[in-house]
Formats: C-alpha cells, sequence, structure tokens
C-alpha cells in the first residue's frame, strides 16, 4: 500500500476482451465459478445470507462486466455488455466498481478495500451489508486467480499453471498490477 | 492461560511494548501473525463480539486452528468478548467463554460487569483483560475492576491524553494497552447510543455500530451521499476522500455553522507516540481494524513491528507510514495531544 497512483491495465487488455464472443466466454465463467466453489466452500459459507445476493462486478474500463451470484448450491457467473453510455444495464443488488486493476489488486490481497473506497478509486453502490460480505469472504479464501483459472482447465491444469506462473512476473513488472495472491499462504 | 509480562532489552533498558494486532478472519489472523504481532485479537462469529460484522470472525474450529497456529510462531491470543449480554440470553456469552478456554486462548477481552464476575467465578485461571467498552477511563474505576474481579490489563478509552494515561499507570496495579492506530472512537464507548438511535442496532448489545445493513451511499451528481438509515451523515464532493457513516463523524449543521461537530472522519495513528507512551508506562500498544482486509493487517502491523523495533534500539520512528490505509485518507494523534473545541 502506497500513495502512488494505481496500476492500470495496457488498453490493450480491454480492446482484446471487447472483442471476445459472449458465449465462450461464459462457458469458461460457469466451469471457473463451479470450480471455485469446490476449493473454496468457505469463501460461499462465510457469505451466509449474503450469498442469494447479486453483485455486479463492474471494471470500469473494461467492455463488460460480471454479475456474480455466489449460491453455494448453484454458483453463477457471467458476463454483461456495456451500454453505448457505459452504464451495464442489468439488475443487481450491489454493483462494486473500479479499475480492473484494483478489482483484481483487492482479490489478490494486495490492496485494501476499505483504503480504495476511501480514496474514491472504487464505488459501491446498493447493498453495502452485501459488498461487505464478499469483501471478506474473498479476502479471507485467499484466492490467486491464477490457480483458480489453471484449476478451472481440468486436465491442463498444470501445463497452464506453469505457463501463467512463467508469465505473471513479467506481466506484473510491466503493468504493476498484482496478478498473483499477495504474500501470505493458504490454508 | 497465563500471558508473561513484556521483557526488557538488554540493549535499550526500554520495557518492550506488546504489539497486539486484529483479525477479523483466519487469514487476516495469519497475515498479522507472519507480520510480526505479538499477540492477536479476535472474536467469535456471534453478537459476543464487538465486531459483529457480515463475513467476519471466527467459528469455533477456526478459532483453535487459528491459537495453535498463533502459538507454534510464538504470538498469545486474545478473544474478544465484549458485548453486553441481553437478559436471559447469558448462556450464549458464557458458551463463548468456555469455547474460549477450550481453544487454548490467553485472556479474554470482558466489558460486561456481570459476565467478568462469571468469567472470574467459573474460569478463575483465565487471564482477564477489560475491554475499551468498559470506559475505564480514571484510576477509581481500574482500581474497582483489578481489586473485585482480577483484571489484568485495562484497555483505555480513546479520549486521554498522555500525561493523563501516565498519572492512571502511577495509581493503579495492573497493565494498560492503548489504541495506536485506526478507526477513532471519541465516545465512552459501551455507553455511546447514537448508531443504535439511527438504527435500531446497538453496538454495545449486538456488536454493531453504524451496521452496513443500513449504510447507504449514493451518487447524486457529481457527490458522494452516504446514509446511515434514514439519514444522511455526510455528502462529499468528486476529489474528497468518502468516509463511513458514522454519527460521531458525520457533517452537522447548527445555527450558522455546518461540519464534523465531534470529530472529524479521520483515523489514529500515534507511532510518533510511542516513545512517550512507553515512558508513561503503557504495557500494550493496540492497532484497529478487525474489519479490514488483510492488506491493511500487514501493512500496518509490519510497519507499527518497525516502528517499535526502532525505538527500541535507538532508531528515529518513520512518519506518515500508513495513512493511505485511514479513513478520510488522514491521520490524527486524536486525544493522545488533543487540543478541545
Amino acid at each position: 500500500m502506497t500513495d502512488t497512483p494505481l496500476p492500470r491495465f495496457p488498453r490493450l487488455v480491454d480492446r482484446v476482451l471487447g472483442v471476445l464472443p459472449t458465449m465462450p466466454l461464459d462457458l469458461v465463467l460457469r466451469r471457473f465459478v463451479t470450480s471455485l466453489a469446490d476449493r473454496h466452500p468457505s469463501l460461499f459459507s462465510r457469505l451466509g445470507d449474503q450469498a442469494e445476493k447479486r453483485f455486479l462486478i463492474d471494471p470500469t474500463d473494461v467492455a463488460f462486466g460480471f454479475l456474480l451470484r455466489p449460491d453455494p448450491a448453484m454458483p453463477r457467473l457471467e458476463t454483461v455488455k456495456r451500454g453505448g453510455d457505459g452504464v451495464i444495464d442489468a439488475s443487481w443488488d450491489a454493483r462494486i466498481a473500479g479499475p480492473l486493476a484494483a478489482l483484481v489488486g483487492m482479490v489478490h490481497g494486495a490492496l485494501d478495500g476499505d483504503a480504495l473506497f476511501f480514496s474514491r478509486d472504487i464505488v459501491i453502490e446498493g447493498d453495502t451489508e452485501a459488498v461487505l460480505a464478499l469483501r471478506n469472504a474473498v479476502d479471507d479464501a485467499e484466492i490467486d486467480l491464477l490457480d483458480e483459472i489453471a484449476a478451472a482447465t481440468g486436465p491442463a491444469e498444470r501445463f497452464v499453471a506453469e505457463a501463467m506462473r512463467r508469465a505473471a512476473p513479467f506481466a506484473e513488472r510491466l503493468t504493476g498490477v498484482a496478478l498473483a495472491r499477495a504474500g501470505g499462504h493458504q490454508p | 492461560m497465563n500471558v508473561p509480562l513484556p521483557s526488557t532489552t538488554a540493549k535499550s533498558g526500554l520495557v518492550r511494548p506488546e504489539l497486539v494486532c486484529p483479525a477479523g478472519t483466519p487469514a487476516a489472523f495469519r497475515t498479522a501473525v507472519e507480520a510480526g504481532a505479538d499477540a492477536i485479537y479476535c472474536g467469535f462469529r456471534n453478537e459476543t463480539n464487538a465486531r459483529n460484522f457480515p463475513g467476519l470472525n471466527f467459528d469455533r474450529t477456526e478459532l483453535t486452528q487459528s491459537i495453535r497456529f498463533a502459538h507454534d510462531h510464538g504470538a498469545k491470543v486474545l478473544v474478544a468478548i465484549n458485548t453486553f449480554p441481553r437478559a436471559g440470553a447469558t448462556e450464549i456469552w458464557h458458551r463463548a467463554v468456555a469455547e474460549a478456554e477450550d481453544a487454548g486462548a490467553d485472556a479474554l477481552i470482558l466489558a460486561d460487569l456481570g459476565l467478568v464476575a462469571h468469567v472470574a467465578a467459573k474460569h478463575p485461571n483465565v487471564r482477564r483483560h477489560l475491554s475499551v467498552q468498559a470506559a475505564a477511563a480514571n484510576a477509581d474505576a481500574i482500581r474497582f475492576w483489578v481489586e473485585t474481579f482480577g483484571i489484568r490489563r485495562v484497555v483505555l478509552p480513546r479520549v486521554l491524553s498522555v500525561p493523563e494515561i501516565k498519572a492512571i499507570n502511577a495509581e493503579i496495579d495492573c497493565e494498560t494497552e492503548v489504541f495506536v492506530f485506526g478507526g477513532l472512537c471519541v465516545m465512552a464507548e459501551g455507553r455511546c447510543s447514537l448508531s443504535s438511535h439511527a438504527t435500531g442496532k446497538s453496538p454495545n448489545m449486538q456488536g454493531v455500530c453504524s451496521p452496513p445493513s443500513h449504510v447507504v451511499y449514493k451518487e447524486e451528481g457529481t457527490d458522494l451521499v452516504a446514509k446511515l438509515g434514514a439519514f444522511t451523515i455526510d455528502r462529499t464532493p468528486k476529489g474528497v476522500p468518502a468516509p463511513y457513516p458514522t454519527l460521531c463523524k458525520g457533517r452537522f449543521r447548527a445555527g450558522d455553522y455546518s461540519g464534523h461537530v465531534f470529530e472529524d472522519p479521520v483515523s489514529l495513528d500515534a507511532a510518533q507516540l510511542i516513545p512517550p507512551l512507553i515512558e508513561a508506562g503503557v504495557t500494550a500498544f493496540k492497532i484497529e481494524g478487525r474489519q479490514r482486509s488483510r492488506a491493511y493487517t500487514h501493512a500496518v502491523v509490519a510497519a507499527f513491528r518497525k516502528a517499535v523495533d526502532d525505538h527500541m534500539a535507538g532508531r528515529p520512528i518513520a512518519a506518515d507510514m500508513t495513512r493511505s490505509l485511514a479513513e478520510g485518507q488522514t491521520t490524527t494523534a486524536g486525544a493522545y495531544k488533543k487540543t478541545w473545541r
């Protein structure tokens, strides 16, 4: 945590993500969230009643957002496109919005959500209790998104994990974005 | 269940203070231990705990595993059972005490007179600390707790100056613990009903001051409006740090005056006061923030570990190590150096 400005993903990332077809991406996300639920059951149990809420994860520098419903029995994660006015037209209970790098940094435990909110780098709207429950549950799960993506690939996990582990330090140095879990260890 | 007194370093002759650090989740707990905490404080996931926020805290299994982790790394664990039991439901609090003792807690942090009496009578081997929620702010009150219930340490309210703390320490026969960083409560803690008035939920009975279930943020034009229940607590223009809507740090209008009446939305940072606080006889330094992330925990615990170690080694303490983590992005030395309005 420093007073320096937040890092940003290069514009190229948004352009690449922006042209990805939604349907295959949603299939990947479905597999990803199912794997996440299997690997981190405490993330979902810690949410309690808040697991029934719909969360709009809105990376404001990307062409689409993610709608998350962390129901332990049937978790759902899908893309929702941003309209021409920059607004995502979706029904949600709680919205967490900010640069993709800030959201990824929070998930990886490299950035503090409250500090990002106080500095207005991120915005929350709607059900504040649900947002805090999700933030606390994700923080406790010590998620590494690269590990989770690799795990969701099934038989290719070892190969994908190794490839990403090699590429991540270079990409982190290039962008300043926390692409892997910060410090500590998983239980 | 016995916490030894802090040791004296041979090099400086100073008594090394204990660094007491927050943990709202098992992950934050491990982070605090690895960042250099001497002791961790935490609580159960229920109303016995004054930080009863969604997604936070420990069940019995998590507490037992965490205490084992702390002890393996030479750290102590203080379990906060620091709300005031509801009439007819004291069993919930009694069970929490028994489960914390079974889990291997090094001390309990208690606030309620009846619960302290229960622990003294039924769990006499458990070391008893008095929570800041008990609002024991003078030597007479502290002596009562020590002599009647065997309290070994008192967490002092955040309304005392350093000279006042020194004067209290000279008159009492127990350890004192003071807050050095984090959210700044300027009220008579355990007695304040401002949040209860606005939300119907009590910080003292249910463990939720300004509960997030009653917090709403709304963008109105370029302003961010922060509400607690039906009350607009603050309105901040674009570019100004956002506050958490607690009534004591809200903006009020009174006659021609409009602004913060009780306290500004800032955080306490007493790093520079570590030397005089040690001189005043303080035993332990407490970091607030069980509701914060493990990124906060790591940054603040590491910074205060370094500050204490630097002072003990005769080095100067670095300034402004953690300002970006503070509410309002601003810090204060609070009442320790307060010039009252």
